[in-house]
């Protein structure tokens, strides 16, 4: 059996599976019941200063985009942060802290971007036994107008100097959630780095409308007729934050900085993604609201089942197993030729390899052969795109396959050329130099 | 209260029995059901279901179009080519056709269901009355169209939008052919048959004449002298007979009246029925007599087919809903004699048959079927009166790929034309590729001084 113990920065959990701070961590009642299921640690519901209470919208906050057979695909929201009493969490954190010991308990903070608001609340929420904090630099809706949440992940000065003021006051590890609504992510990353922090997580959510309604023409969640951009999430966020981490991951500048992934995990398989771009332990959200909390049981047993099959033992076997794989596209050996081939045995004839190939690509899939329907593909043309490796419907049907070194590439007509070379060698290129590599 | 008397009677079940006997076959899907239906289409590329729709309808732009929430649009792209297409949606036989070809079957063995998608969508826009053509300004060209079921409807519809003038006359009392008269009644509820027609005439331009019957009322010749072009939609209208003693005695029925009757009965209370019937016949026509002559509550139904199970009409289907229903399918048996008491039928000797070098041979050895009623369900002809000199082969109107016959002026497509299938469906796509063949022959020829002013 794999063991899947996860101790990130510190703070230890049964396994890797964390609820992000969202509206499943709100409250004790429903991180009981989290906890009850299986998961290994929960991020509680953004705490904010004292005060009166947050005031949430009364109408939709959650809007969604579907795929066949209307599963979710992508969700928003423009819920704010925690809108009960914040002695009411601290207190309900501070018992359910004691009531389960073995799991990881993380306050989320987000209060304005002034020393003597951090250095107040961070004693508070000390105090409740919370195994860490994580600051809440991302919710793109909302408070951001307010001069918080992502309005201080969007400036790098401001993260670092957060990030020093709670290492200052707290002897709590730190967690510095980032926004993807910038640029570049190097950027907040290494600033949470300079000013000391213990870890980031990412992603938090997307700007983004999920839909218009026509009869009306407000934007989707539609609070009486008008709408706002909401933070957006779910497995369609899921590829840009891979791609988020894993440039944390291999920047020289941050690179071993620990990394809680997050954005669109669904399934164990996504996880594992995430661990091995480098994170250290990921956090759920969308899945959990979507099919509720026993989803975690899919997800515990699948990377077990997966590191066992693989020979893996602890998450270390695994993590940031990918990064040295990721690298700039001039690095990419253009000597490494494949063709797409069909498995006709495989192939139910639906014939959207051709139409897309044709309509849109290469023109490397035949739509007749002998004057019968067949789909095969034309060597001389096909570039290897894949495109209709993803068109197709049968899983494993269409593979892409490597042409050995020395084989005849039939569309160029030269043999494959066994030894790795890339753009910053290659003739075309203006800049062409020697090798970097 | 029912009884189980012997000889036909009517009221052989409770009230309540007759109603839920001959509810819709196939209950429409709600939207929901629709949007989840639809999902499981590809939209493959030059689609294997739509090549093997007689009509052509474009079934993954219809089937996505109700996937997108467009149903009245899908209606269109359906009626486009099939003006009929909430009736095929009913009784196409899509297990041997659009739903075979269903890519979907070769992966998991079940396909699109497309024919009850077609249906929410058709059944939608009938609903909501969404009428889709408009007539073209008028041509001043009349055509006379014989037979107003589904090839002449077809026709007449294709060439009002053209902007002809279109005169149907059918013998019988009301349009729809098959439709209404041919097709078992718990496929086509609610007078469904009817709704079409008026749905179909309401482009307006198209007049239909009752009770006029081609060789009886009129000829060909009168027609082609009246009208500017004539199409023959005539079905078939005559049964085969059996040839055997008894064949005349009480009791022994052509199946395709007892369908008829029980369509034109509100409450099929009234619709008389053996306590044991046997059918003779391996087609449509023997599973659709033979299935509601057990919902009426006959006791026994058993199809006798003098040749084996491959190589019955009826579609694999067809034959399991018999046999849900009751109804025993025998085999390799043909009918010898009919045995009769008191002038009515007592039971039908039958004798088996075997091929012998790929002969139907019967084999000497018979055995005897009590039964009450007999319904001969052993194919249909063609009766041609007032045709004239029209070639014909096979008892057949010979057309070519237009549906042009050997007389110029003439067309004719559905049942009536050799190589007619049999199929609503395919009845359709003949009468409006002959309304299109039609239209272009009227283009060659020089404008009517009419039109010109």
């Amino acid at each position: 059996m794999a063991d899947l113990r996860n101790n990130f920065v510190g703070i230890k959990s049964p396994n890797p599976f964390w609820l992000a701070s969202a509206p499943p961590t709100d409250k004790a009642y429903n991180v009981e019941r989290a906890f009850k299921a299986g998961w290994g640690g929960v991020v509680w519901k953004t705490l904010g200063e004292e005060g009166p209470p947050v005031v949430n919208v009364n109408g939709p906050r959650y809007g969604a985009i579907w795929g066949a057979d209307r599963r979710l695909l992508g969700f928003n929201n423009i819920e704010l942060i925690t809108d009960r009493d914040l002695y009411v969490n601290l207190r309900e954190m501070k018992q359910v802290k004691m009531n389960w010991p073995d799991r990881a308990l993380i306050a989320s903070i987000m209060v304005p971007c002034v020393e003597d608001a951090w250095k107040a609340i961070l004693p508070l929420v000390e105090e409740t036994g919370a195994d860490g904090i994580e600051l809440n630099f991302g919710c793109p809706h909302g408070m951001s107008e307010r001069g918080m949440g992502s309005a201080v992940g969007q400036v790098p000065e401001y993260i670092e100097m957060v990030v020093r003021w709670c290492k200052q006051y707290t002897r709590m590890p730190v967690i510095t959630k980032l926004t993807p609504n910038i640029t570049d992510i190097r950027k907040p990353a290494r600033a949470a780095k300079a000013g000391g922090t213990d870890a980031v997580s990412l992603i938090n959510t997307i700007n983004s409308i999920t839909a218009v309604d026509l009869d009306t023409f407000s934007p989707e969640p539609s609070i009486d007729g008008r709408g706002s951009h909401g933070g957006y999430c779910g497995p369609a966020v899921k590829p840009i934050a891979l791609n988020m981490v894993a440039e944390i991951a291999r920047d020289p500048e941050t690179y071993g900085l620990p990394i809680s992934g997050i954005g669109g995990i669904t399934t164990w398989r996504d996880a594992a993604e995430f661990i091995a771009l480098g994170a250290g332990n990921v956090q759920v959200c969308t899945a959990a609201m979507t099919y509720g909390f026993k989803i975690v049981q899919e997800m515990i047993t699948g990377l077990s089942d997966w590191m066992d099959a693989k020979g893996h033992r602890t998450l270390d076997d695994i993590r940031g197993r990918a990064v040295p794989n990721v690298t700039d596209w001039q690095y990419l050996n253009l000597n490494y030729v494949t063709k797409a081939q069909i498995d006709q045995d495989a192939c139910i004839k639906c014939g959207r390899c051709h139409i897309a190939c044709e309509d849109t690509s290469h023109q490397a899939i035949t739509q007749f052969v002998n004057g019968v329907r067949h789909f095969e593909v034309i060597e001389e043309e096909c570039v290897g795109c894949n495109l209709c490796v993803n068109v197709c419907p049968v899983e494993n049907c269409i593979t892409m396959v490597p042409l050995a070194a020395g084989t005849l590439d039939k569309r160029t007509g030269k043999p494959v050329d066994p030894n790795y070379a890339n753009w910053t060698t290659h003739p075309n290129n203006p800049m062409a130099r020697e090798a970097a590599e | 209260m029912g009884t189980t008397q012997s000889g036909i009677l009517a009221g052989r079940l409770p009230l309540a029995e007759y109603e839920k006997n001959f509810s819709d076959l196939h209950p429409p899907l709600d939207k929901h059901e629709a949007l989840v239906a639809a999902d499981r289409c590809y939209f493959c590329h030059d689609a294997p279901c739509m090549t093997a729709c007689p009509t052509s309808i474009d079934i993954p732009l219809f089937v996505r179009q109700i996937a997108t929430g467009n149903p009245i649009g899908s209606a269109k792209t359906i009626f486009d080519q099939n003006i009929l297409g909430g009736m095929c949606a009913r009784v196409c036989p899509t297990e041997t056709l659009c739903e075979q070809a269903c890519v979907r079957n070769t992966a998991e063995e079940r396909p699109v269901e497309i024919g009850r998608l077609q249906r929410y969508a058709t059944d939608t826009a009938m609903r909501e009355n969404k009428q889709f053509y408009a007539r073209a300004a008028s041509s001043g060209r009349r055509i006379a169209i014989v037979g107003a079921g589904p090839a002449g409807l077809a026709c007449a519809h294709r060439l009002a939008v053209k902007g002809h003038e279109v005169v149907i006359y059918d013998a019988r009392e009301k349009s729809g052919g098959l439709n209404e008269y041919g097709i078992a009644a718990y496929k086509s509820v609610d007078d469904f048959a009817q709704k079409e027609v008026d749905y179909v005439l309401s482009i307006g331009g198209i007049e239909v004449r009752h009770g006029q019957a081609l060789g009886r009322d009129f000829s060909l010749a009168d027609l082609a002298e009246q009208f500017d072009a004539v199409f023959l939609g005539l079905g078939l209208a005559g049964v085969n007979a059996l040839r055997i003693e008894g064949e005349n005695a009480e009791g022994v029925d052509d199946a395709v009246d007892f369908i008829a009757a029980l369509r034109q009965s509100k409450t099929k209370v009234d619709i008389p029925v053996g306590r044991r019937v046997v059918v003779l016949g391996g087609g449509m026509t023997a599973i659709d007599a033979a299935v509601q002559a057990k919902l009426l509550g006959a006791e026994e139904v058993t199809i006798c087919y003098r040749r084996g199970k491959e190589h019955m009409n009826a579609s694999e289907f067809e034959q399991d809903l018999a046999a849900s229903k009751g109804v025993t399918i025998r085999h390799w048996l043909q009918p010898k004699r009919i045995a009769v008491k008191d002038g009515k039928v007592a039971g039908i000797e039958l004798e088996y048959t075997t091929l012998a070098d790929g002969k139907l041979t019967p084999t000497g050895e018979t055995g005897i079927i009590a039964a009450d009623q007999i319904f001969k369900a052993i194919g249909q002809t063609f009766e041609s009166f007032g045709l004239g000199a029209l070639q014909m082969e096979g008892g057949r109107i010979v057309v070519d790929a237009e549906g042009r016959t050997s007389l110029a002026r003439v067309w004719a497509g559905g049942d009536c034309v050799l190589g007619g299938e049999d199929l609503t469906v395919s009845a359709v796509a003949m009468g409006r590729d002959a309304a299109e063949s039609i239209n272009r022959a009227f283009a060659a020829e020089a404008p009517l001084a009419s039109a010109v002013a």
